[in-house]
């Protein structure tokens, strides 16, 4: 059908099928790939865009529907090649993360400012509350729309040197709000082949592939269906190298609900219009084990595991059993938490060709050098023969540190010579992906007449589900971190992964560390109402200080940070409590409560080397370059390693090119993950600055403080000009570069778990005003306060960001997210928080700085969330008096809890 | 792919019907989810373009809210007390985008056990207008919405739209859900309220997402009716909610639905009060 409407102002007409979603039309024949995709369902609202000045989905609109009316979309908010109002403002106050949702929420937003000049904050969520974010906890969006009627001043950029602790710009800010970042599933080769996989859809089953004659004689598009004997290399993957557990395709025998079997290869029409029940197999289901306790009894899942498990952790120290004997208080419980699905709004996907004997993968990834690796061997080739380009990461939590696409496009693509495409739909998303491991926790804690621990017992059994993933850091970082913040005399923490039949559990911030802090943190709450103590000073009696040893007997000499972030919650902590016991006394219906929770977070891998290597570099013209593999995942460090490394040359930070995450151009920066990013690469791009600095320098015979401008192709150094044009270049046309290569020192973990795991720890606490409704069992967060240390705040606009975002994500785990294989597959069953559940949020960031930081920073991204849960289960005591141990906390849950109390009263 | 008629008339649309067996669309909102991933290969009926169907009218039987309008339309619309519910209901649909989108009739027809428009029109007493060449009948709305979706249309019938009888009452709505926006209801609750003074004459109070399809509650209603405002929310107990069946999901057990709906009926008497 011809199609004639206006887009973005001007008339245009297009040959579509009227039944076409709009979404794919601007996408697909109008290349306007601002508009993204996250679940086509309607559910995300990434799509967003105005029709007829009204924002609908444009997934849910039939293009017919458009004819002879006005679409507006992110690309056309710009005037005359300038941002406009309301991007400038998404951009200066830190309102687009990842960027994936911010086409839809400026859309939104948009339509919302054409009909209200000044919004107020509920006018603002009611208009953007369609839009899920995943990144920001949505705060920094209410703000920065707010801002727009409220003439906010811009950001002023830093002078040279003092970038980092500036509330600098992203440095991608720009391309996050006009629509022009590319994410895996924009920019694919127009004659790309499309692929999609066939996956199991039961928990545990033996398979027979029939025959594929009549497939491929009733899709004549499909040029190839790939099966395992198909795949070039070995058909097993899997992050740990002793963990290559993981078949690219399932070899007649599947572990879990979405695994796949087979790939079709085809032209997009083919691909997108093929049933699924046309593909020839038989299935046999075989009994799932699902849940830890069905495993341990369960035959086995994989033929090198006797007993299903895949790891086990531990720290012991000390001889905790005996002291509970003399302790004044003891707690003790049980507590269980569920699978959490990430739900980073961008789905995997990505292109993979080949170029001669190479192969170029182009995908949203938070691990380049890692992919490279793997896919090196899925296809049977050396490392330097893969190529890996990381798109912009529409958000990843852990969850693109796994192969997705990867195997499947390039195994294609290898073999058939052609670019090969593959965005995972929603539900494939869900069903594919490694989850947040569900904990049995089992545990005790005891403490004296004083309020000081005695001792901390701890077992979690974790499910990792399928394959390994990630599931060994898990149990090595659990029982690390297990005991919490505290100085503990008498310890002994354990932990197993165990294999099931659920989704592979792998990486989720964190790494079990807040399901640990579920429990703990909720046990000595109890311990200090045993005691008849405030839950604030007893943390504060027990807290890690400067000095003191950890329970792997780590010595902590420096950035110990938490006394301070009590301290800073002290005064409202008391202000709360009170006013929370005040309004319970009138009888309101709705009760209040208020929760403090506090946690560490070793940043970096746990006893492993994680090294991270950068160069920077001056060209013959002056450009000044950073080679960075650290992919910025959403989270800024982009924009971080940029105010690191121009602060050590002695250079503005807005003149710094970067080049970002691909193989061939930026050395190993590591995986993003583990809260090291700012630590690990920021140090190399700390000493890459002052590499390329000391070069400067000794050219120009100039001392340590010499300030350094460059100008016209001319690097004045002190009193000295040095042509740059003038010096060798070398093959990308610089003149001089800079390396720099940092790991953090830390030592193994011997049997009983002692040794270094870590450089450094970030430290926070934070507290949460929370309203439960009894009769119905809801649960509303009013307010957070969330004291910090991050050693230095390299950037505080991001710091606050993650800390929102980290809330975001800590308040779904407590309340509302669950992960059901085959049940929770899209977004509306599988709930995360929207605008209209965050809590207002104040940051309070400590600087203790930590010796071995860059510039005394440690990390953010995991430390945000891991207290938040504990910190609003604890408020939910306190309003109620029951005490979850469940979570999430649905209203079902909560009811039940306080139902099952009155009862026993 | 499958083909697509966008008629501007309803005797066209209702031709299409007649000749063979077509899907309807309105805002699409229930029709792409439920294909993610899948071939979109319907035969659809698009029912945006006809003008007829455009706007919502009231006449000597009382109001007619037809296929076409949205959620959002009935948010701007200018409609006496007895609407409230619905409007209340129509503000806590999905997002904007899908309340701009979305018609009460898609989410009648759709016949989702969770639909937030049912319980409202139950308690308005409203009825649906199905027309087909054959003929026009109007069926109350718990003859129209048989179970999970599943309605009585026949195939060549249009759900034309929704009549609401003039009777001046007062009406709420609340939603019970997991989460603030975007959130499938838990339950849901609406009721009408005919008054005079401080008496009920009439009540008509409805329950969603406690069984396949939303539920009226007679025997409430009839306790109800002759007693003072004020006692509305006391004299509602469990033995009322027996016409409910409510299933575990998701989102809740039965045994909290249950409690949770009676709670919710409380709360929506006590509004009223
Ligand atoms: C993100 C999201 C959130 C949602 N939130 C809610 C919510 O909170 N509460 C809720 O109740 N629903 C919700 N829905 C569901 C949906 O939006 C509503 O049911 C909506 O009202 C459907 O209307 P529509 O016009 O979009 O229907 P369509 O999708 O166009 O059609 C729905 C069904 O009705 C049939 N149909 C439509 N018009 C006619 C007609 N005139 N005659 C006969 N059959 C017809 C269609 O064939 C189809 O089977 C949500 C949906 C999404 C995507
Ligand atoms: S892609 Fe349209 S709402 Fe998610
Ligand atoms: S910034 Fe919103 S989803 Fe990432």
């Amino acid at each position: 059908m011809k199609l004639d409407f206006v887009l973005n102002g001007k008339p245009v007409c297009a040959d579509v099928a009227p039944i076409a979603r709009l979404a794919d039309v601007l996408r697909d024949e109008f290349g306007l790939q601002g508009t993204k995709i996250g679940c086509n369902a309607g559910d995300c609202g990434a799509c967003t865009v105005r029709l007829d000045g009204k924002q609908v989905c444009a997934c849910l609109v039939p293009a017919g529907q458009v004819a002879g009316r006005a679409v507006a979309t992110v690309e056309g908010l710009a005037r005359d090649g300038k941002l406009g109002e309301l991007q400038r403002a998404f951009a200066a106050h830190g309102a687009a993360q990842c960027g994936i949702c911010t086409p839809g929420m400026l859309m939104a937003a948009d339509d919302l400012l054409a009909r209200v000049a000044k919004p107020t904050t509920r006018q603002i969520e009611d208009a953007l509350g369609g839009v899920l974010c995943r990144c920001t906890g949505y705060r920094k969006i209410v703000e920065a729309v707010a801002s727009v009627a409220a003439d906010s001043p811009a950001l002023a950029d830093p002078a040279p040197g003092r970038a980092v602790g500036a509330r600098f710009l992203k440095v991608d800010a720009a391309a996050r709000v006009d629509g022009s970042a590319r994410y895996g599933a924009d920019g694919w080769p127009e004659d790309a082949l499309h692929l999609r996989a066939v996956r199991s859809p039961h928990h545990h089953a033996r398979f027979a592939i029939g025959d594929l004659a009549p497939l491929r004689a009733k899709y004549p598009g499909i040029v190839r269906v790939l099966l395992a004997e198909d795949i070039p290399g070995q058909n097993r993957f899997g992050i740990y190298p002793t963990g290559k557990d993981q078949p690219a395709l399932a070899e007649g025998y599947v572990r879990h609900r979405g695994e796949p079997i087979a790939a079709l290869v085809g032209d997009k029409a083919t691909i997108a219009a093929f049933d699924d029940a046309d593909f020839p197999v038989a299935w046999t289901a075989l009994d799932p084990i699902l849940g830890v306790d069905a495993a341990k009894a369960g035959p086995k899942l994989h033929p090198h595991l006797a007993d299903n498990v895949l790891i086990r952790g531990r720290v012991a120290k000390g001889d905790p059993g005996p002291e509970f004997a003399k302790a004044a208080a003891v707690a003790e419980g049980e507590f269980q938490t569920a699978f959490v699905e990430h739900a980073y709004i961008e789905p995997e996907a990505g292109y993979a060709r080949r170029v001669g004997d190479r192969i170029e993968i182009v995908a949203t990834t938070q691990t380049p050098y890692m992919d490279r690796d793997e896919i090196a061997l899925i296809l049977g080739v050396k490392p330097d023969q893969v190529r890996i380009v990381p798109t912009a990461v529409g958000g990843g939590f852990g969850g693109k540190l796994d192969l997705s696409v990867q195997p499947l496009i390039a195994t294609a693509a290898w073999l058939l010579n052609r670019p090969v495409a593959w965005a995972y739909t929603r539900p494939e998303s869900m069903a594919a992906s490694t989850k947040r491991h569900p904990a049995k926790i089992r545990a005790r804690a005891a403490a004296d007449a004083d309020g000081k621990l005695l001792a901390f017992q701890f077992h979690g059994d974790f499910d990792t589900g399928a394959y390994a993933s990630w599931g060994p850091t898990v149990a090595n970082r659990v029982p690390v971190h297990a005991m919490g913040p505290y100085a503990v005399p008498h310890v002994l923490c354990t932990s197993a992964a165990i294999h099931t039949n659920g989704p592979s559990a792998g990486a989720f911030r964190g790494f079990g560390v807040p399901q640990a802090a579920i429990a703990q943190e909720q046990l000595f709450d109890e311990l200090a109402l045993a005691l008849g103590i405030d839950p604030l000073e007893f943390r504060r009696r027990n807290a890690l200080r400067a000095g003191m040893k950890t329970a792997t007997g780590h010595e902590i000499r420096a950035s110990v940070g938490l006394v301070a972030c009590l301290d800073a919650l002290e005064p409202e902590w008391r202000l709360w409590r009170q006013a929370a016991e005040a309004h319970n006394k009138t009888g309101a219906r709705r009760r209040r409560g208020v929760g403090l929770a506090c946690m560490w977070y070793g940043i970096g891998n746990t006893s492993m080397s994680n090294p991270s290597t950068m160069r920077g570099a001056l060209a013959a013209d002056g450009t000044l370059t950073l080679y960075s593999g650290a992919v910025d995942i959403g989270q800024g460090s982009n924009t971080i390693m940029t105010q690191i490394f121009a602060d050590a040359v002695g250079l503005p930070a807005a003149s710094v090119r970067l080049v970002a995450g691909d193989t061939d151009l930026t050395d190993d920066a590591g995986k993003t993950s583990a809260s090291r990013q700012t630590f690990v690469s920021g140090n190399a791009a700390r000493l890459a600055g002052a590499d390329l600095r000391a070069k400067l320098l000794r050219l120009a015979n100039a001392g340590p403080d010499a300030a350094i401008r460059v100008e016209n192709g001319m690097a004045i150094v002190g009193e000295r000009t040095i042509d740059l044009a003038a010096l060798p270049k070398d093959g990308r046309g610089n003149v001089l570069e800079g390396v720099g290569t940092f790991d953090p020192p830390t030592t193994p973990l011997d049997a009983d778990g002692q040794g270094v795991p870590y450089a450094t720890y970030a430290f926070a606490a934070q507290m949460a005003e929370i309203d439960v409704d009894p009769e119905l069992g809801t649960v509303k967060v009013l307010r957070m306060r969330a004291a910090h240390d991050v050693g230095k705040a390299v950037n505080p606009i991001q710091v606050e960001g993650q800390i929102h975002g980290g809330i975001a994500q800590g308040l779904g785990l407590a309340l509302m997210e669950e992960y059901i294989p085959g049940r929770t597959e899209n977004l509306h069953d599988y709930l995360i928080p929207t605008f209209g559940d965050m809590p207002a949020i104040e940051c309070i960031l400590i600087e203790d700085p930590e010796p071995l930081g860059p510039y005394g920073a440690k990390g953010i991204g995991e430390p945000a969330l891991v207290p938040t849960a504990p910190a609003i289960l604890n408020a939910i005591h306190h309003a109620t008096g029951v005490r979850m141990t469940r979570v999430p906390a649905t209203p079902d849950r909560v009811r039940a809890a306080i139902r099952a109390k009155a009862g026993a009263a | 792919m499958g083909g697509w008629t966008r008629p501007s008339t309803l005797s066209q649309a209702l031709a299409a019907l007649a000749e063979r067996p077509l899907v309807p669309l309105a805002g699409g909102t229930d029709f792409y989810p439920a294909r993610v991933g899948k071939p979109i290969d319907d035969d659809v009926l698009d029912v945006t373009g006809i003008a007829e169907l455009a706007r919502i009218s009231r006449d000597g039987e009382g109001w007619r809210i037809p296929a076409r309008v949205t959620w959002s339309d009935l948010i701007a619309a200018d409609l006496p007390p007895a609407f409230d519910a619905l409007k209340a209901a129509a503000r806590e649909v999905g997002g904007v985008q899908i309340q701009n989108a979305g018609t009460l009739v898609g989410n009648l027809c759709n016949a989702s056990p969770a639909a937030d428009g049912v319980p409202p029109l139950l308690a308005l007493d409203a009825s649906v207008e199905l027309a087909s060449l054959r003929g026009t009948r109007v069926l109350p709305v718990s003859a129209f919405v048989l179970g999970n979706r599943r309605t009585a249309r026949a195939p060549d019938e249009l759900v034309v739209g929704v009549r609401v009888p003039d009777r001046p009452s007062r009406s709420a709505f609340l939603k019970l859900g997991a989460r603030k926006y975007l959130v499938i209801s838990i339950a849901m609750v609406a009721a009408n309220i005919e008054a005079a003074g401080d008496t009920v004459r009439a009540a008509r109070v409805a329950v969603g997402a406690c069984s396949a399809a939303a539920r009226r509650l007679p025997e409430l209603e009839a306790a109800l009716a002759g007693a003072k405002l004020a006692d509305m929310a006391r004299i509602a107990t469990f033995a009322h909610l027996a016409p409910l069946s409510p299933i575990d999901d998701v989102r809740g057990t039965a045994e909290y639905r249950r409690e949770a709906a009676l709670v919710a009926v409380k709360r929506v008497l006590e509004a009223l009060a």
